[in-house]
């Protein structure tokens, strides 16, 4: 246990931040894409030490299976699968990095000297009939309104990026 | 040092340097990547807050992480679609240069 | 002796009963990760052995079913040429390309033989033998599978060799397509058991009427879903007649063009292990995994019968290597989109029905009349295009 945190979290949780800083400071764009699926594993991995079996698992099936791949075909479509030829970060980088400092500052001093929690409760023995029961009674208005999002989403998404039918032959 | 305060912390770092991304970096795509970093940062707080506080069973953290879950997945999908589409007409995903609303 | 003498009992629970037998030695604060540690031992050297013999079956499989004799050098009846394989590629040299991403390549074979090891810990061998007895481990499983699409690109990028990248475009497109249909054909033994729990899908087919077994196959949905979750795997795995990935006379070798030696042989070894844990979950949900198939032959150990069924398994996919041509990437994706998602959605409706209709005959009608009334439609409307002409028989001589 070090200052109170068991070895796995703090092991976990520098490969999460390793992972972002990859991700932040790599020329190359495809390893970008791959340090942040790294950074998503890590994060699938705090979700199961915190007792969130299906919030981990759906991560990894959603994120690493399917956002990852996705960003990384946009790479190669766009054809970045070397380092751009223009420079990788823009000319204000030190503003971008002193208001990310900044936030960060705050949120930990907010975190920092707030009361302390209530003593943690046992883990809570979330069984997933529980999670389908829920969404079937409690949330089903977020659930349908989730599916029309990612129904239009998709249909959006594939106008967005399909290629304009040439006019020349409709006249 | 509270193991909610420990993870509250391991998400803010997570959040800064996302946000860090999508401020420093000219690729349009390294943008999302940055917005995708800060969602599953905020996903983190709701689920170290749903662990660590008063009612657990009620399942309304890990519900709103799974929502968000989706919804960061379909936003993903538009912005790299859009990406792709400006790619297409200007050759370029360089957010330096789209610096003009025609075209 | 009688069918549930002890002797029967001890013998189908003879695995468990080894691992607590090597747990006592330790003591109880150790017992659970010994426990752990013997099971992913158990797996580790179970698996790869049936990979070795799976090799050496399909290449004289395929070679009967061709016409000629296939290796027959090596030991009697060419048995042991996986061993022959296994010296030959870790002897082989390693090459990688000078402009090659070296990392990346690397890591490919890595994470793919990593991910599909992951697979098979929510997989029930046998009677309370799972390695991790999670309450999503169905879940579990499907997330692990869509990781191993990452290696595969990472593969064919990190070559920077074109038919590599193609390969591998193809064989993610691939395995996206097909990874709805999976999960949704999955959902139905899903939604009739009740859990995502793998060890309870099992328990929920272990029933009997008369002699008969409760298994999910054999009612409309469940063989509606086998029948699509069977040709989604074949699919997901890159198996013939899904294998336009890496056909040989395609793209040469598809995304892993550019390895040699123990990469490729990783690659070849992650490929196969995808194969079993695949077929191995196509048996938990609707083949009934480990339980008997007649009662009379519940004495028969429980984790014999699921090699038994996972054997035969892997022989209706040689079998189908041998007999069926390759389908072209435009006609892949058209059968996962166009048919096999309809077909998914109807079998939830009809596995809803079922359990709305409640017992008796009327649900049998009902499913059976809806799904094949479905088959037909889709199938033709999907082919009017299609003019087949006669059949035509080639035999050699």
């Amino acid at each position: 246990m070090i200052f109170g945190l068991s070895v796995v979290f703090v092991l976990t949780s520098i490969l999460t931040v390793a992972g972002a800083l990859a991700a932040a400071l790599l020329k190359n764009l495809v390893h970008c894409a791959l340090s942040l699926t790294v950074t998503f594993a890590g994060l699938a991995l705090l979700y199961l030490q915190l007792d969130a079996q299906f919030a981990g698992f759906s991560q990894i099936l959603v994120y690493i299976g399917a956002v990852a791949i996705l960003v990384v075909f946009a790479i190669l479509l766009t054809r970045g699968s070397g380092i751009p030829e223009y420079r990788s970060y823009s000319s204000s980088w030190l503003a971008g990095v002193a208001i990310a400092a900044g936030v960060f500052a705050l949120l930990a001093w907010a975190v920092v000297t707030s009361l302390p929690a209530s003593p943690a409760s046992a883990a809570p023995q979330v069984s997933v009939q529980q999670i389908g029961q829920a969404l079937m009674s409690g949330y089903v208005l977020p659930l349908e309104i989730v599916a029309v999002l990612l129904t239009v989403a998709l249909i959006g998404a594939v106008i967005v990026a399909m290629p304009e039918a040439s006019k020349g032959d409709a006249k | 040092m509270t193991p909610l305060a420990a993870f509250l912390i391991v998400a803010a770092l997570v959040f800064a340097i996302g946000l860090a991304i999508s401020l420093t970096r000219r690729n349009a795509i390294l943008v999302l990547i940055g917005i995708e970093l800060m969602l599953n940062a905020a996903n983190l707080n709701l689920i170290a807050f749903w662990r660590f506080g008063p009612h657990p069973e009620a399942l309304t953290g890990m519900m709103f992480a799974i929502f968000s879950i989706a919804v960061a997945a379909a936003e993903a999908a538009v912005g790299l679609g859009l990406a792709i589409a400006y790619h297409r007409s200007k050759k370029t995903t360089d957010l330096d240069a789209m610096t003009r609303m025609k075209g | 002796m009688s069918q549930s003498s002890p002797f029967w009992t001890n013998f189908d629970q003879v695995f468990v009963l080894l691992r607590h037998w090597i747990e006592s030695f330790f003591p109880l604060w150790l017992q659970p990760a010994v426990g752990t540690v013997l099971g992913v031992v158990a797996i580790v050297a179970a698996f790869p052995g049936i990979f070795a013999l799976t090799t050496v079956l399909e290449r004289k499989g395929l070679g009967r079913m061709q016409n000629r004799l296939g290796p027959n050098r090596v030991g009697p009846l060419g048995i042991l040429q996986p061993v022959a394989d296994g010296i030959k590629s870790l002897t082989k040299e390693d090459i990688v390309p000078l402009t090659a991403d070296a990392a990346v390549h690397f890591l490919a074979p890595v994470v793919l033989v990593i991910a599909v090891f992951l697979g098979f810990a929510v997989l029930p061998i046998g009677r309370n033998m799972v390695l991790a007895n999670l309450d999503a481990g169905l879940l579990f499983f499907f997330a692990i599978g869509a990781s191993t699409e990452l290696s595969v690109f990472m593969a064919g990028w990190s070559s920077r060799n074109k038919y590599s990248l193609l390969g591998a475009m193809r064989a993610v497109a691939q395995m996206i397509s097909y990874e709805v249909p999976l999960l949704l054909s999955s959902v139905v033994a899903v939604m009739i058991a009740g859990s995502l729990s793998t060890v309870k899908i099992v328990e929920a087919q272990s029933g009997f009427t008369g002699i008969f077994p409760h298994w999910y196959v054999f009612t409309p949905w469940g063989f509606a879903g086998f029948a699509l979750f069977v040709v989604a795997a074949l699919a997901e795995t890159n198996r013939s007649p899904f294998d336009l990935p890496e056909g040989e006379s395609e793209l040469v070798a598809g995304y892993f063009t550019e390895y040699s030696g123990f990469k490729f042989a990783l690659f070849f070894l992650g490929e196969y292990l995808g194969m079993f844990s695949i077929a191995g979950f196509a048996i938990t949900l609707f083949l009934g995994g480990w339980g008997a198939p007649l009662s009379i032959l519940g004495f028969v150990p429980s984790w014999a019968w699921f090699f038994a069924k996972l054997f035969c398994a892997i022989a209706f996919f040689i079998w189908l290597r041998g007999t069926l041509p390759r389908l072209r990437q435009d006609q892949l994706m058209n059968f996962a989109w166009k048919f096999m998602l309809p077909m998914s959605l109807l079998n939830l409706l009809v596995a809803g029905a079922w359990r709305f209709l409640g017992e008796g005959w009327s649900r049998w009608v009902f499913g059976s009349a809806v799904l094949l009334l479905a088959y037909g439609l889709l199938g033709r409307v999907l082919m009017r295009h299609q003019h087949l002409g006669a059949r035509s028989y080639r035999y050699a001589d």
